[in-house]
């Protein structure tokens, strides 16, 4: 008996794909809440270093606050993104979804969400724990926006590379030599733009890196969706 | 189109190649719907090979695999849909529970009325008092019959195993065997690799070796005499390399 | 393929003529700086050098492309000679950047975009080379390879998108003015000969070192295959 699915009922299937492999890791990281807890207890401890290597008065402490708080994301992200594909491949898991009938890049994207969930957590706790510690408010529209793009787009470069890494030999400090070169246009756009919000600056003046951070975004998901069979397939 | 209609499983030529060293060195294989057949082989001869390129995870090098009438790589999708793969690694979530773990896999795979069929499952493989409890609790044993659960429901029309006694302890193994016959019953087309001769005598209607990178000897289960597959099975592998 | 071709040996001497020629150029025949005088003459390597690193940059990314297309594993090798003259010729550019800023500014490195992002450029190929040694299995290890130029050529260009604008935006404290602008200073007619000369004659070096190096690549997979052979 053949089976054709109409184009309708595929692409529903993809996205129901999509969304039960973010449900799938959002469950099980509330019952274990390993990758969380872990990403934050080392977030807070990269704040506290920065703390005592950065002796920072009232004034400085502004301008460094952009640049201390992406350093710690993108360090605290690694872990996340580590740990997230880890656990594919310890339990010969990422053969389960391989052998799905869904197009791969629903793993992709499943993934890509669950890890940006996983982010956006951390980056929930931190930001108002770090306002409270150095009385800076940081409930500013402008940053929030900017940590929305920049994280995207750390985390659909990253998903990728994640995936690339976890299957060499050096699995652990593979990702963060193959991630952090590429990722330098999303850190400098994002501290420049997180920066300029918290000056007091307005949309106008920050576009370029609004815009830069957008492009950024667009242009990896586009790449990691058409280049994720290569990667996972054997 | 198809000479043989109502093959299953159609192997042609198959080469696969890692970097400079080819494990199959193209393989003919042909299945007809309903058969179960055992595949036999002395250790590093490539049947995980074979199967992960039957179950679509790997590639082929080289030839045709076509399965249900669907050719791969180019039709995974379909292929998939129509597979249901028990390898030895239990490819299950351990921070979910085994209910959970089912309906993940039951949203992946499409399948309709997903709640009374976990049910089903759950009844057929025996766990369905533990199917609120985490997988990372559960044994080996209970692990592979659960991935054994997982194969079965979307009701593939095609099962592929891959040494599943392997680990397991007897009641485990019964309940294995329980699904085996099962699935054979209802006329579905199984390829089991196994080192376990005893077990694979009752269930299989057909024996093939798979040895030095092709089959080198098939036969029917009513072509060998009971309790001579042992030494059907070491004739072939000499008959190769004499 | 075991004998050198004829045309591999001409690019080889020609190569080597060819260098001597703007070697004689840059350093004897184009006229001496007035500002900062004959350590600007690096000047004619300096770009030239960096010029083939972007040769071998763009090489790279199309081979990475094609091989993903087409699976054929001459493209990997390909890729990885291409990628192997980038690093050593941005490497070179970038030293002897440093040996021009040092006595003409007063600074052995300065932040500006071009030179900024060749490091990070260097950093990907690092990272290209470790990634390729941790994998074992070939087709595995040409897939990736490929993927991760892909990402590599599409990010290095924003990247110095980025870093413009960023320098734009902070102009550099230390350095002169000049740092920042293209050499800072005009060319006469003698110093764009030695220029484009040097351009000229480093394209054809490329060119022979990359044919050297995929023959290098070609010769080693065969031993490889050979070795299989002989152990089976």
């Amino acid at each position: 008996m053949v089976e054709k699915k109409s184009p309708a009922v595929k692409s529903g299937n993809f996205i129901k794909a999509v969304l039960a492999i973010t449900w799938k890791d959002l469950a099980a990281e509330l019952r274990s809440r390993e990758l969380i807890s872990a990403m934050l207890v080392f977030a807070m401890l990269v704040i506290l270093i920065f703390n005592f290597a950065l002796k920072l008065d009232a004034k400085t402490r502004l301008t460094a606050t952009s640049g201390i708080l992406w350093v710690t994301f993108t360090f605290a992200g690694t872990l996340g993104l580590n740990r997230s594909m880890a656990v594919e491949k310890d339990r010969g898991c990422l053969d389960g979804l391989l052998l799905a009938p869904v197009d791969r890049s629903s793993i992709y994207f499943g993934k890509l969400l669950s890890n940006l969930a996983f982010m956006f957590i951390v980056e929930a706790i931190v930001l108002p724990l770090y306002s409270l510690l150095y009385n800076i408010n940081l409930f500013n529209p402008g940053l929030l926006l900017v940590i929305l793009l920049g994280s995207i787009g750390y985390i659909a470069i990253g998903t990728m590379l994640a995936a690339m890494a976890v299957q060499t030999r050096t699995r652990d400090v593979m990702l963060p030599i193959l991630l952090f070169p590429v990722v330098i246009p999303v850190i400098v756009a994002a501290v420049e733009a997180s920066g300029g919000f918290l000056q007091g600056l307005n949309i106008a003046e920050v576009r370029y890196w609004i815009n830069l951070l957008l492009v950024y975004d667009i242009i990896f998901i586009a790449i990691a969706f058409m280049v994720f069979d290569y990667v996972v397939e054997e | 189109m198809n000479e043989e209609s109502g093959s299953m499983i159609e192997v042609r030529k198959l080469v696969k190649r890692f970097g400079m060293k080819t494990i199959l060195r193209g393989l003919d294989f042909r299945v007809g719907q309903g058969e179960f057949v055992a595949l036999l082989g002395p250790n590093g001869a490539g049947k995980t090979t074979f199967l992960r390129i039957l179950s679509s995870l790997s590639r082929p090098s080289l030839g045709e695999v076509r399965i249900a009438g669907y050719t791969l790589p180019y039709q995974d999708v379909q292929v998939r849909q129509k597979l249901g793969v028990v390898s030895h690694m239990p490819l299950l979530y351990g921070d979910l529970t085994a209910e959970e773990n089912l309906r993940f896999f039951g949203q992946m795979y499409n399948v309709n009325n997903i709640n009374p069929r976990i049910g089903e499952v759950l009844d057929l493989i025996g766990l369905t008092h533990r199917r609120r409890d985490l997988v990372r609790t559960f044994s080996r044993g209970m692990q592979q019959r659960l991935a054994i659960g997982r194969a079965v429901l979307h009701d593939p029309e095609v099962m592929l195993f891959d040494e599943p006694h392997t680990g397991l302890d007897q009641d485990a193994c019964d309940m294995l065997d329980k699904v085996l016959r099962d699935v054979a019953a209802r006329g579905r087309t199984v390829v089991m690799t196994s080192h376990d001769l005893g077990r694979v005598e009752e269930l299989a209607t057909r024996f093939d070796v798979l040895s030095k990178g092709v089959i080198s000897a098939t036969s029917r289960k009513s072509e060998i005499k009971s309790g001579n597959i042992l030494t059907f099975y070491k004739n072939s592998l000499a008959a190769q390399n004499g | 393929m075991n004998k050198k071709p004829v045309a591999l040996l001409v690019l080889d001497i020609l190569s080597l003529v060819f260098l001597v020629v703007a070697t004689y150029l840059a350093l004897f025949f184009a006229p001496m700086e007035a500002n900062m005088g004959n350590v600007q003459k690096v000047f004619y390597f300096h770009v030239a050098n960096a010029w083939v690193g972007m040769l071998g940059f763009i090489a790279a990314g199309v081979a990475g492309i094609v091989y993903l297309r087409s699976q054929d594993p001459k493209w990997d090798i390909v890729e990885v000679a291409a990628v192997e003259i980038s690093l050593v010729f941005f490497l070179i550019a970038i030293v002897l950047g440093s040996i021009w800023a040092k006595p003409a500014w007063n600074t052995w490195w300065t932040w500006e975009p071009r030179l900024t992002t060749a490091a990070i450029t260097e950093m990907i190929y690092l990272a290209y080379f470790m990634l390729r040694n941790g994998i074992e299995d070939p087709n595995r290890r040409a897939r990736f390879s490929a993927v991760y130029t892909l990402v590599g050529s599409v990010s290095v260009p924003i990247t110095f998108m980025a870093i413009r604008l960023f320098r734009t935006i902070h102009p550099v404290v230390i350095g002169t003015q000049s740092a920042q602008t293209q050499g800072g200073f005009n060319m006469t007619p003698d110093m764009k000969l030695a220029f484009f000369f040097s351009l000229f004659a480093f394209t054809v070096i490329f060119i022979d070192l990359f044919w050297h190096r995929i023959r290098l690549g070609i010769l080693a997979n065969k031993v490889e295959e050979l070795k299989l052979k002989v152990m089976e």
